[in-house]
């Protein structure tokens, strides 16, 4: 005990020292004096003093295995997740709320709503390749881009409409994501994350300055929104339209990716994240699976990139800068890699929180790396930890399903 | 059935094989022994072709394998069981399996592949819901030979199924080795640095040094060798 609060002591000290500069001096540049604000000094040291503690104070629990929130939560998911009496009303509950959204919510709040939505897709597609396949991938945003642009493009010169442009942009994010594997299939863990990081850079610089395929910095404005059954929507009829467009790609994004996880590709993907060796033994092909990892992953981000393009009617580079890329990547570790319902959670959290606590400000990219510290301190699994569905023969009849 | 003729094979600038020639008969259980740092696990790669031999050849059943990839040469009838187990830990027993039988679509000739390999081993069946990673290593090794065998190889290529067990498990692995190719026709190339055990279920065998065969005899003939028995089998 005494140890601990010797330890914070000088944690306090150490921070007092390294503050001092900028919190207790300041300098008058017109009257050419220096101000001591030594009260200051006495606010940092108190707050770090019990900052500090509080750290070790949880560490330590952690250690001793009884942090209690870590438990229980858990189990409170764990449980939701796998007893039907639980989790079918709340399944309910949350397709008439999806549903109904667009009546309650006014325009303002549909913007950073249909936002979330499209991360939710990112953030599924990308756990794809970085929560099943092992594969860290940096340069995600781009197969957005490539949607994105895609749409904005072929509307601009064809007067291609939202509804062609759609498949066209799932298919074009997948040819690209097998552009890239091909390159980067020799490559594992941190040489791929730079691989991916630079091909997500040379895509944006090449939107930025080609200027003219995509218009340059300026971007590309007038992006109609999808019409419906040929009508073309007031601005905010579209937004609820494509809405319900964000909503019906998302519940086909879980039932995909619920069934690629428990199909024989997906277990290929987690076999190779194990043991490359082991799968050649196996007869598995390292080359198509990791390139149907890239694919199936980029398609969601290139329908993704379609409805963003569609909802915002103006795109230009600056959407698709390796922040984006980072905050894609985020969602998925912070949710759980693998898991699809902790991704949902995450994509709220990240996207939404800061849209509504403006309070924060410029402290949100602070409070945000602090919070993903304490995270995979505390959570390394995420909010909801992956609770795969394990692999069962059941004879052949209803086995003829799976695989 | 298979065979391999003066291969050379390298890791980079490394020359592991420096000119191998084995031939393995069909129904045949032939064993390779040697010591560490011999070749014997870079022979077996360089069959299965996760590393390819820059020169010499290998027929399987009359056609070259050589430059095949891994993968078409399991489709062909040969899957490893590699040396250090390397099951996947993270899935379960019977997912394990299931990736042995990768490139088969044939359901009801993989579902009687699974009876017969749970048959051979009861306690995978016990444990088919468990995480590889959470089996024993004598778990792991049978978990090993059966997801090989999952694939249905005609040649089964086993490499170092004694590795780190106990006495009494290595003979029982051994005791279904020889099962295996008696009951099921599969034809065994086995890799051994327990000489002892594997010249007794085997038929023929090899000793290799530095990446070259030394020997090569009827195995009958070389447990009674002497400079063998001196040299692998500490008698």
């Amino acid at each position: 005990m005494v140890a601990e609060i010797r330890k914070s002591l000088i944690a306090a000290v150490w921070f007092i020292f390294l503050t001092f500069p900028l919190m207790v001096v300041k300098v008058n540049t017109i009257e050419n004096t220096v101000e001591w604000r030594w009260h200051n000094m006495l606010i940092v040291g108190v707050t770090f003093f019990f900052l500090s503690w509080l750290w070790r104070y949880l560490l330590q629990k952690k250690e001793e295995g009884t942090l209690t929130t870590k438990g229980a939560l858990t189990k409170w998911t764990d449980r939701v997740m796998n007893e039907p009496a639980i989790y079918k009303p709340l399944i309910a509950v949350g397709t008439v709320a999806a549903l109904l959204g667009p009546l309650v919510l006014s325009e303002k709040h549909m913007q950073p709503l249909i936002s979330a939505l499209i991360f939710i897709v990112l953030g599924l597609g990308l756990n794809i390749v970085v929560g099943l396949a092992g594969l860290l991938d940096l340069g995600y945003v781009a197969f957005y881009a490539v949607g994105a642009y895609a749409y904005a493009l072929l509307n601009f010169h064809f007067g291609l409409s939202f509804w062609a442009a759609l498949p066209l942009g799932a298919g074009l994010g997948a040819v690209f994501g097998i552009l890239l594997g091909i390159p980067v299939l020799r490559l594992r863990g941190d040489y791929l994350a730079i691989v991916t990081l630079g091909f997500g850079e040379i895509i944006r610089l090449i939107l930025e300055n080609w200027d003219d395929l995509s218009h340059g910095p300026s971007g590309i404005a007038n992006i109609p929104g999808p019409t419906l059954f040929g009508d073309v929507l007031s601005r905010s009829d579209s937004t609820v339209l494509i809405y319900y467009v964000i909503i019906a790609m998302l519940v086909f994004t879980i039932f995909v990716v619920n069934r690629i996880q428990n199909s024989r590709l997906g277990r290929s993907w987690l076999a190779l994240r194990e043991d490359e060796i082991a799968c050649q033994a196996m007869g598995i092909d390292r080359m198509k699976t990791k390139l149907a990892a890239f694919a199936v992953g980029a398609t969601w981000a290139g329908m993704a990139g379609v409805v963003f393009a569609a909802k915002s009617g103006f795109i230009n580079p600056k959407s698709f800068e390796f922040w984006e890329s980072v905050l894609i990547l985020s969602i998925v570790v912070l949710g759980g890699q693998g898991s699809i319902l902790g991704v949902i959670l995450a994509a709220f959290v990240l996207k939404l929180l800061p849209e509504y606590v403006r309070i924060l400000g410029e402290y949100r990219m602070l409070l945000f790396g602090a919070a993903m510290v304490l995270m995979m301190l505390f959570r390394p699994q995420g909010f909801i930890s992956n609770v795969r569905r394990s692999y069962e023969f059941h004879g052949l009849d209803e086995e003829g399903a799976d695989g | 059935m298979l065979r391999v003729l003066d291969i050379h094979t390298y890791y980079g600038n490394i020359q592991a094989l420096k000119g191998v020639t084995i031939e393995v008969a069909e129904g045949e259980i032939i064993t390779l022994i040697g010591a560490n740092g011999a070749g014997k696990t870079t022979t077996l790669m360089s069959i299965s072709a996760v590393v390819p031999p820059r020169s010499g050849e290998i027929l399987f059943k009359g056609k070259p394998i050589t430059k095949l990839s891994p993968e078409k040469i399991v489709g062909m009838g040969i899957s490893q069981a590699p040396e250090g187990r390397r099951i996947f830990p993270g899935l379960t027993v019977l997912e394990n399996l299931d990736m042995g039988a990768f490139l088969r679509k044939d359901k009801a000739g993989i579902k009687e592949d699974l009876d017969y390999v749970l048959d051979l081993f009861p306690i995978l069946a016990e444990r088919q819901g468990q995480a590889g990673g959470t089996l024993s290593g004598g778990e792991q090794q049978m978990l090993a030979i059966s997801r090989a065998l999952m694939a249905r190889p005609q040649l089964l290529l086993l490499d170092e199924p004694s590795l780190g067990l106990a006495p009494i498990i290595v003979q029982r692995i051994f005791d279904i080795i020889r099962k295996i190719n008696s009951e099921h026709g599969t034809t065994i190339f086995l890799v051994e640095q327990n000489a002892n055990l594997a010249l007794q279920v085997s038929h023929r065998g090899y000793v290799m040094e530095n990446g070259v065969i030394t020997m090569q005899d009827t195995a009958a003939n070389l447990a009674a060798n002497e400079e063998i028995k001196k040299a692998y089998l500490g008698i």
